[in-house]
């Protein structure tokens, strides 16, 4: 696995958040968690629209071992979940941080994001895992 | 090969052809096909050479050992099929009047019976049709004692994170949110967590004792007080009763509600999507709810009782009365072991879970709770395999395929890395035991030697590494004419 992105946060059940420009978040699952999840064969990600509590199930990743609930580190209001990722749930695992992206939210505040780890503390989590 | 595509076209299989074609003209002629039924025309000798070979192909507990975890694949007595199969069972129509079946209906009473006593439960109910449908029934009874009562703001079921897939999806079937509790480093529920997490909205908790983690829940007890006094009920995932059958009993836990899978504890029939009986164990205040029909026996007559005598239930789960086929089996396993049996079973069943559990660990395998005892089954964990040699569970398994064996479970429970959930089972002898840890231990000298070995592995089957992705993306499970 590569270097973590540095301008991410992440939170300690594998999900890493993108503050955009326009303050919105965009959200995935890290490359540690979709390496130990395994091949991806199915993502259902949410529609926009949907209101979300910090620490809800938003989206279901199913791989070749098991399907999971992905949870989000932040409240707010879901603008757009990544549809392609029907055809393509591979994404995931070839570009978790990228093309793989799950959600864009907007926020209802910026403040859960100070309880999220940057990329040194992520690292030394997963390795201490 | 598929069947279909020996197929020739006015091939016939004549030794069991009729020896006159039988026509059914009292069927109105719009209901008759028009065109012959699509069937493979084969010869008798390639249909037995078909399957021969397919049943070859596979492993079997009758070939191999089978230690898949959670799954008991033990001996099935072949005793229990024969009795099952007696023409009185057999051929019994499942609406013949209770006064016709005073026989089969005994049994049933009495498999009832041995459940409640094996369980520690005050009523049985032997109706659903599988696990899953069980633990649906166990849910719903949970739900209607809370209605009944007009407790109705109990929304929440909790669920430890170890919990089998089937839970969370049992309680949202039955309504409920689903709020997980974590499990401590230990192996057991984080009591703490649950104490933050129950309360009025608590409808309650289903756990599986012993845990899927391969350990014993302590602190069952404690959890099952503070579960009970936030007004919450306690159902048992009776997924496996091996390691504790005739030496410790749900009931006497504390639970309110289980369900049994036969198939695992009771040796009925296993694998290939049934058919199964997950039968339902209550304590009494849960015993209005059952699902119907149950037997009642008045001292003189055998019957099934219905809505009629049981207002509450929550109904009938399945046509007829369960799968009764699969029951007399077990009652039949049950009436062979008797109590002592019993007993035997949960003691060889943990010892040669720890048996095997102590030779892995000594072999050089990293147990995934070394400082706990196994019940029946315990964990095996290849963290530091794949960090240090790049090879993974999955390797482990489909290596192990060429010596014989089959594959423990991969990857279940997620909560421990590059797992492998070992069963041995009570069936199984020690040098059979001896031969799995001398095949574990071999493959793991050639993780260090020639990790390719392990990775391009299994290497003698009469397939090779399957494309899992594309299996469960793009199903083809219906043969055509090409």
């Amino acid at each position: 696995m590569g270097e973590l992105p540095g301008d991410l946060k992440y939170s300690k059940s594998h999900e890493w958040v993108r503050i955009n420009d326009d303050a919105t978040l965009t959200i995935g699952i890290t490359d540690h968690a979709q390496d130990q999840l395994g091949d991806m064969v199915y993502v259902e990600v949410p529609e926009a629209g949907r209101e979300l509590k910090a620490q809800e199930a938003f989206a279901v990743v199913e791989s070749v071992k098991a399907a999971s609930d992905v949870y989000t580190p932040v409240a707010g209001t879901v603008l757009e979940g990544n549809e392609a990722l029907a055809d393509t749930p591979e994404a995931v695992n070839q570009d978790a941080f990228g093309a793989g992206w799950l959600m864009k939210i907007k926020p209802v505040s910026l403040d859960a994001l100070n309880e999220l780890m940057d990329a040194a503390a992520y690292q030394e989590y997963i390795d201490s895992e | 090969m598929l069947i279909f595509e020996h197929s020739r076209p006015g091939r016939r299989a004549t030794a069991q052809a009729p020896f006159t074609a039988e026509t059914a003209d009292d069927l109105p002629a719009e209901l008759l096909r028009d065109a012959p039924a699509a069937l493979p025309e084969v010869s008798e000798m390639q249909a037995v050479r078909h399957y021969t070979r397919l049943s070859q192909k596979n492993f079997s507990i009758d070939t191999q050992f089978y230690p898949l975890g959670s799954c008991t694949m033990k001996y099935n007595p072949r005793a229990c099929n024969t009795l099952a199969m007696l023409p009185g069972f057999l051929a019994r129509h499942p609406l013949a009047p209770a006064c016709e079946g005073q026989g089969v209906l005994a049994c049933l009473y009495d498999l009832q019976e041995i459940l409640k006593d094996v369980t520690g439960m005050q009523a049985v109910s032997l109706t659903p049709a599988a696990g899953a449908q069980g633990e649906f029934a166990g849910v719903a009874m949970i739900r209607a004692y809370h209605d009944a009562r007009g407790d109705t703001a109990r929304d929440e079921i909790l669920v430890p994170d170890a919990a089998h897939g089937t839970n969370p999806a049992t309680a949202t079937m039955c309504g409920y949110k689903v709020h997980e509790i974590p499990t401590g480093p230990d192996g057991d529920v984080d009591v703490e967590a649950l104490r933050a997490a129950v309360g009025p909205h608590t409808a309650g908790i289903m756990l599986t004792n012993p845990s899927t983690l391969g350990v014993f829940e302590r602190r069952i007890k404690e959890i099952a007080g503070i579960v009970h006094e936030a007004g919450g009920l306690l159902y048992y995932d009776g997924a496996n009763l091996n390691a504790i059958l005739g030496k410790v009993r749900p009931g006497d836990m504390g639970f309110d509600v289980i369900h049994m899978n036969l198939h695992k504890t009771f040796s009925t029939p296993h694998g290939g999507g049934g058919p199964g009986a997950g039968p339902v164990g209550v304590s009494a205040r849960l015993e209005p709810f059952l699902p119907l029909p149950v037997v009642g026996y008045d001292g003189d007559e055998y019957s099934w009782l219905t809505e009629k005598d049981r207002p509450q239930s929550i109904g009938r789960l399945s046509a007829f009365m369960g799968n009764v086929g699969v029951l007399l089996r077990a009652y039949i396993y049950a009436r062979l072991l008797g109590r002592e049996g019993m007993q035997r079973v949960a003691e060889f069943a943990t010892l040669n879970a720890n048996y095997l559990m102590k030779r892995l660990e000594a072999a050089g395998f990293d147990l995934a709770f070394p400082e706990r005892r196994a019940t029946h089954e315990f964990i095996v964990t290849l963290k530091r395999q794949q960090k240090e040699q790049g090879v993974s569970a999955m390797d482990f398994a489909k290596r192990l395929l060429d010596f014989n064996f089959h594959a423990p479970t991969t990857y279940f429970p997620m909560l421990v890395p590059e797992c492998l959930l070992i069963e041995p089972t009570e069936t199984e002898s020690r040098e059979e035991l001896d031969g799995f840890v001398e095949a574990m231990a071999q493959i793991l000298a050639e993780a260090g030697e020639n990790p390719e070995q392990l990775h391009e592995a299994p290497h003698t089957q009469p397939v090779r590494r399957l494309d899992e992705v594309r299996a469960a993306r793009e199903l083809d499970l219906r043969w055509r004419e090409s």
